[in-house]
């Protein structure tokens, strides 16, 4: 998806975090899915060789 | 974060903190000495709600406070019905045609998410700050070898197709795009072009490091580039501070391949020779500019909108015959306008310190409590306003204080009516300072529009009934407050006699 078919479309978002952002889009009519995002368990070095790993899959 | 704002307001509390048990976090507890041995076994899973008191009665007051305010939205999230996806693949599976994800989450876990939207083809809107410059490299590099922008890290504000994301003005759609850092920079300038009837086509934000040489300049040529074939976008304005010397050939080049007119606000740079950019001083220049630009118009700064209302007032002000100190202090919310007003300042009074320490000697000092050292497991002050209130009631009693300059910004996520803590610590300071039989003056600008929720005309009015000498801009609100501590320079910035 390039920024030119991103300028232009409605946005669809997903939210990450601080949820008053995600009230925000909403009363401003977009279609918004929020994260009950929690940190993942165990330590961040952990959570970051899976991510990698999970990069190389893909 | 508003958790921590209601528990500070009630009786007997003098901090409090709400924050995930990070590694980070609890660094940051241990600084503000508030590290108490219950809660050192915190994970990053759970929420430490820590609380300085009077008495053990109003600390266990507090606490049982927050448990209530936990548990109603708790229950206020529950009665939607709605489940909430835990992961971002869950989210896609609901909303699968997504073309944005928001990220603030904590910075240590803010590269995570912000690559794996990436890897998914989704454009990033990076508000977490505290991200390693080496993660922003590395994220930077994978949205533009995927055609995709990734906006931020410490990316406060942005405007795509109209909508306002983070801390966001509510401004009209427009012809104008704009690639900044971006947080109060963006803010104002999309206020000050709404107030000139103008709007915003895109604000992209890119974060303040984009133009290090480290980063080199990635997303803002990726940002220039996209604008450059935006319809919508009839001309452009660049909003930054000064870019490394190593980044700015590239830049120029970009900014000569836009093909629309361009404004360019890099705040503290001087203007290199050639190119057909407008290079401009402030960020209201930017606004005034880049409109004339488009109605074809000839354009020259000018240091007041209305010299004569700011004569009257600088009259009415020097009639005062009380004492006043000789000091200026500038408690900004917002990063950049505090930039702003340092560099506004100096050339008129000297050298300005930034921070509480040492650092720059000098009589005058500005201080941006949005910076990491003042918001120790405590909200922005965009979002609660108590903590620059204390600071304003604090200077009330410091004879050696004379002018008080501030910012005051409205938008969307900012807090509800930020006007009424900031106009009711200044009527105490000025008080304080009349009953010492001196006179304390207070300069304000705020960013906002009337269709911001707060409003803009009724937080104006609000200070100015505190006795605030309100300006239409930050860089006029610092111009007035240099003249009242040099009324030599009247000459210079009013232009001689009326």
């Amino acid at each position: 998806m390039s920024p030119d078919r991103l300028l232009g479309q409605p946005l669809r978002v997903i939210n990450l975090g601080l949820e008053v952002f995600a009230l925000e889009l909403e009363a401003g009519g977009v279609t918004v899915v929020h994260v009950d995002w929690r940190p993942p368990v165990g330590d961040l070095k952990m959570a970051e060789l899976l991510a990698r790993l999970e990069e190389t899959e893909e | 974060m508003r958790v921590a704002a209601s528990l500070r307001a009630l009786p007997g509390v003098r901090e409090a903190a709400a924050l995930m048990g990070t590694p980070a976090n609890h660094e940051l507890l241990a600084a503000a000495g508030l590290a108490a041995p219950e809660v050192k076994d915190a994970g990053p899973g759970d929420l430490i709600l820590a609380v300085e008191a009077g008495t053990d009665a109003e600390a266990q007051a507090a606490l049982e406070a927050a448990r209530g305010l936990l548990e109603e939205r708790h229950r206020a999230r529950e009665a939607t019905g709605r489940v909430l996806p835990r992961t971002l693949d869950s989210a896609l599976r609901q909303l699968p045609d997504a073309n944005l994800v928001a990220i603030s989450v904590p910075g240590a876990y803010a590269r995570l998410e912000a690559m794996r939207a990436l890897r998914r083809g989704l454009h990033v809107f990076l508000f977490s700050d505290n991200v390693p410059l080496e993660a922003e490299i590395e994220l930077k590099r994978l949205a533009v070898g995927r055609r995709l922008l990734c906006m931020g890290p410490d990316c406060g504000t942005a405007y795509l197709n109209g909508v306002g994301l983070g801390f966001a003005n509510v401004v009209p759609r427009g012809r104008v795009g704009c690639v900044a850092a971006a947080g109060t920079g963006l803010q104002a300038v999309a206020s000050h072009l709404a107030a000139l009837g103008a709007g915003i086509s895109q604000g992209i934000g890119v974060g303040g490091r984009d133009l290090s040489a480290e980063v080199g300049g990635l997303m803002t040529a990726f940002a220039l580039e996209a604008l450059s074939r935006d319809p919508a976008t009839e001309a452009v304005v660049l909003i930054s501070k000064p870019p490394a010397a190593a980044v700015m050939p590239g830049l120029q080049a970009a900014l000569e391949a836009v093909g629309k007119p361009v404004v360019i606000c890099c705040l503290g740079a001087i203007a290199p020779a050639g190119g057909n950019a407008r290079w401009v001083a402030t960020l209201e220049d930017a606004a005034e500019a880049v409109v004339a630009r488009l109605g074809g118009r000839p354009w020259a700064p000018r240091r007041f909108t209305d010299p004569g209302a700011v004569r009257a007032r600088l009259a009415a002000i020097r009639g005062d015959r009380r004492r006043r100190g000789a000091r200026l202090l500038g408690l900004y919310t917002g990063g950049t306008l505090a930039h702003e007003a340092r560099l506004v300042i100096e050339p008129l009074l000297g050298p300005v310190a930034f921070d509480l320490g040492g650092g720059r000697a000098g009589p005058h000092r500005i201080l941006d409590l949005g910076a990491d050292e003042f918001t120790v497991g405590r909200p922005h002050p965009m979002l609660d306003p108590e903590g620059r209130a204390a600071r304003v009631r604090e200077a009330g009693g410091a004879a050696e204080i004379g002018v008080i300059l501030v910012d005051l910004v409205l938008g969307r996520a900012a807090h509800e009516d930020p006007a009424r803590a900031l106009a009711a610590a200044i009527r105490d300071a000025r008080d304080a300072a009349a009953r010492d039989g001196r006179s304390l003056v207070a300069v304000a600008s705020v960013v906002g529009t009337e269709r911001d929720p707060q409003g803009l005309r009724g937080q104006i009015a609000a200070l100015e009934a505190a006795g605030v000498v309100v300006l239409p801009s930050n860089a006029q609100a610092a111009r007035f407050a240099a003249l009242l501590l040099r009324p030599d320079l009247d000459a210079t910035l009013l232009g001689g006699a009326p």
